[in-house]
């Protein structure tokens, strides 16, 4: 059955979408990610033009983190202040995303430069996560333990708050500059920014980890949502239709995704998430340098 | 004397042009873009309407060229640098239809002559116009061609040789499919009636292609209020992850 997506003009199957938002959900259930990383270049695979691949990106990730922060909001694991303060800097890293990203656009070079994000970051983000894990999983077996708290130049910068949540007191500067740092890549590479944001809070801004990830959904909603409405402003490349089918087919996936994942153990998803992340970046790496099939493209004026 | 035998001649050839003429229909007018649509067949088809006998000689040639909205387009040339495949050198085409598909009654070549073809534009090269390209660009043959194989493999470019059924030098029809990725706008539809390579009569008409329904409206808003369609989009997403976990809630609790 085939569905005519109004914004992005072409026809597509709705079973391979909705399958498609069932995978990237049951991802998310398994790991805790947003799956933004993983449902922008699968539609560029499936003929989706990149602009609209990555607006609708942004939209469909505001879903899935509202109904992640929900079950978070109930648990109280959501530092709600340092969640506000990231998100200051989130939303002046989106506006400065989606500026780069209309820049771009008008040189001809925004495919180029959201699939080099994507290589990059997926690249660094899957090959530490594969390292931490293959080593947590020799310490387990050892029996030994890491140190608890680190003292970094983090932690000597003037503006200092106290976040009560995360049990921390230290500059408002470092959480609004990684605000900032995956507000701007949400806007460009169309994702919540999840990936970066929660290794972000743990190593540079030293948070404990039960609050993390209920935090950074909680910031990521904002941020995508506001994401979503520039692009909806500035480039008109949000498909809601698409958006929809992506949406139900997550909120399936993610509950199947939640019953999976309580099986197995973490260092196991930790590893099979990073294998995923490197298989994607390999895959989009492999475009960059291979030379294509056809030396020429089209592109819309202007545009 | 002169200025009356070249009236003569006018009135003459006039009356030739006129001798046979083109009756057409189309189905289905408009093409309409609902949430299901999967492509769609134009059925052409037509008479000619003449007050002589039928002309004696090579028989009768039949040329249906349909063109989409056309468009402004940069045609990047990918160029390996440090090793990555970029966006180099680029052209500029003025206008390239959306669509465009011919159909002929005969083989190309036997149809219509190519100094035909260039007056009246009907070939898939002679329907993109293009501009100058850039100094720096030597090439600019290939930057068009390329425009043209692109199109031809996403079957938005087609050339349909025999494919408009004649009968008796007097009726024909065709049925024109438009690819599932198709965009709206309005259809131009151009009918040739050729001998010997050229053209004797022609009519041209236009179909509209539209969106329906939802996708008109969800359209038409994105367009006109982005404001309010990315509220929308927001607002549905917000309302969608909101639902998703009372759902699960109710599930859990009940």
């Amino acid at each position: 059955m085939q569905i005519y997506l109004p914004i992005a003009e072409v026809s597509v199957s709705l079973i391979l979408l909705l399958g498609l938002g069932t995978l990237v959900g049951i991802l998310s259930g398994m790991f805790g990610v947003g799956g933004g990383f993983l449902i922008t270049p699968l539609l560029f695979f499936m003929g989706i033009p990149p602009a609209v691949a990555v607006a609708t990106g942004a939209n469909q990730i505001v879903a899935s983190s509202v109904s992640g922060v929900m079950a978070h909001l109930k648990r109280r694991t959501v530092d709600l202040k340092m969640g506000t303060v990231l998100l200051v800097g989130g939303l002046f890293g989106s506006a400065i995303g989606v500026y780069i990203f209309n820049f771009l656009k008008t040189q001809g070079q925004v495919d180029l430069l959201v699939k080099i994000c994507y290589v990059v970051f997926l690249g660094i983000i899957g090959g530490l996560m594969f390292y931490e894990s293959v080593k947590s999983m020799m310490k387990s077996r050892a029996g030994k333990r890491g140190k608890r708290h680190v003292h970094v130049w983090v932690h000597g910068l003037p503006f200092k708050m106290r976040f009560r949540a995360s049990g921390l007191y230290i500059s408002a500067i470092p959480p609004l500059m990684v605000g900032a740092a995956v507000g701007i890549l949400a806007a460009i590479m169309g994702v919540g920014g999840g990936f970066i944001m929660v290794p972000a809070m743990i190593y540079l801004l030293g948070m404990p980890t039960k609050v993390v990830i209920g935090t950074s959904l909680f910031q990521i909603i904002f941020v995508t949502a506001f994401t979503t409405l520039l692009h909806a402003v500035s480039t008109q490349t949000v498909d809601i239709i698409l958006a929809l089918a992506l949406i139900i087919g997550g909120v399936v996936g993610a509950q199947i995704g939640s019953v999976i994942g309580a099986k197995l153990k973490a260092e196991q998803l930790r590893i099979l998430l990073a294998s995923l992340v490197l298989a994607v970046c390999f895959k989009l790496a492999l475009d960059l340098f291979l030379t294509p099939d056809e030396l020429y493209i089209l592109a819309e004026f202007g545009s | 004397m002169i200025r009356f035998l070249a009236a003569i001649l006018t009135f003459l050839t006039g009356a030739a042009a006129a001798q046979e003429e083109i009756v057409l229909g189309l189905s289905p007018d408009p093409v309409s873009i609902s949430p299901d649509f999967d492509g769609s067949d134009i059925l052409v088809y037509g008479a000619v309407k003449r007050e002589n006998p039928i002309p004696e000689g090579p028989p009768l040639g039949v040329i249906v060229a349909v063109s989409g909205p056309t468009e402004r387009l940069t045609v990047y040339k990918q160029d390996r640098k440090l090793g990555i495949w970029v966006n180099a050198e680029s052209v500029e085409v003025d206008e390239a239809p959306s669509f465009y598909a011919v159909a002929t009654s005969a083989p190309w070549t036997s149809v219509i002559s190519a100094v035909e073809d260039l007056r009246h534009r009907i070939s898939i090269p002679k329907a993109i116009r293009s501009v100058g390209a850039p100094d720096d660009v030597t090439d600019a043959q290939a930057f068009t061609q390329a425009l043209i194989r692109i199109r031809e493999k996403e079957g938005r470019y087609r050339l349909d040789e025999n494919t408009v059924d004649m009968r008796e030098e007097t009726l024909f029809s065709t049925s024109v499919s438009l690819p599932a990725n198709l965009t709206e706008g309005e259809y131009t539809l151009r009918i040739f009636l050729t001998r010997e390579g050229a053209v004797v009569g022609d009519i041209d008409t236009s179909i509209i292609v539209e969106k329906v329904g939802i996708e008109r409206w969800l359209y038409n808003l994105s367009r006109l209020n982005p404001l309010a369609y990315g509220l929308l989009a927001v607002a549905i997403a917000l309302i969608a992850g909101w639902l998703a976990s009372a759902a699960v809630r109710l599930v859990r609790n009940g």
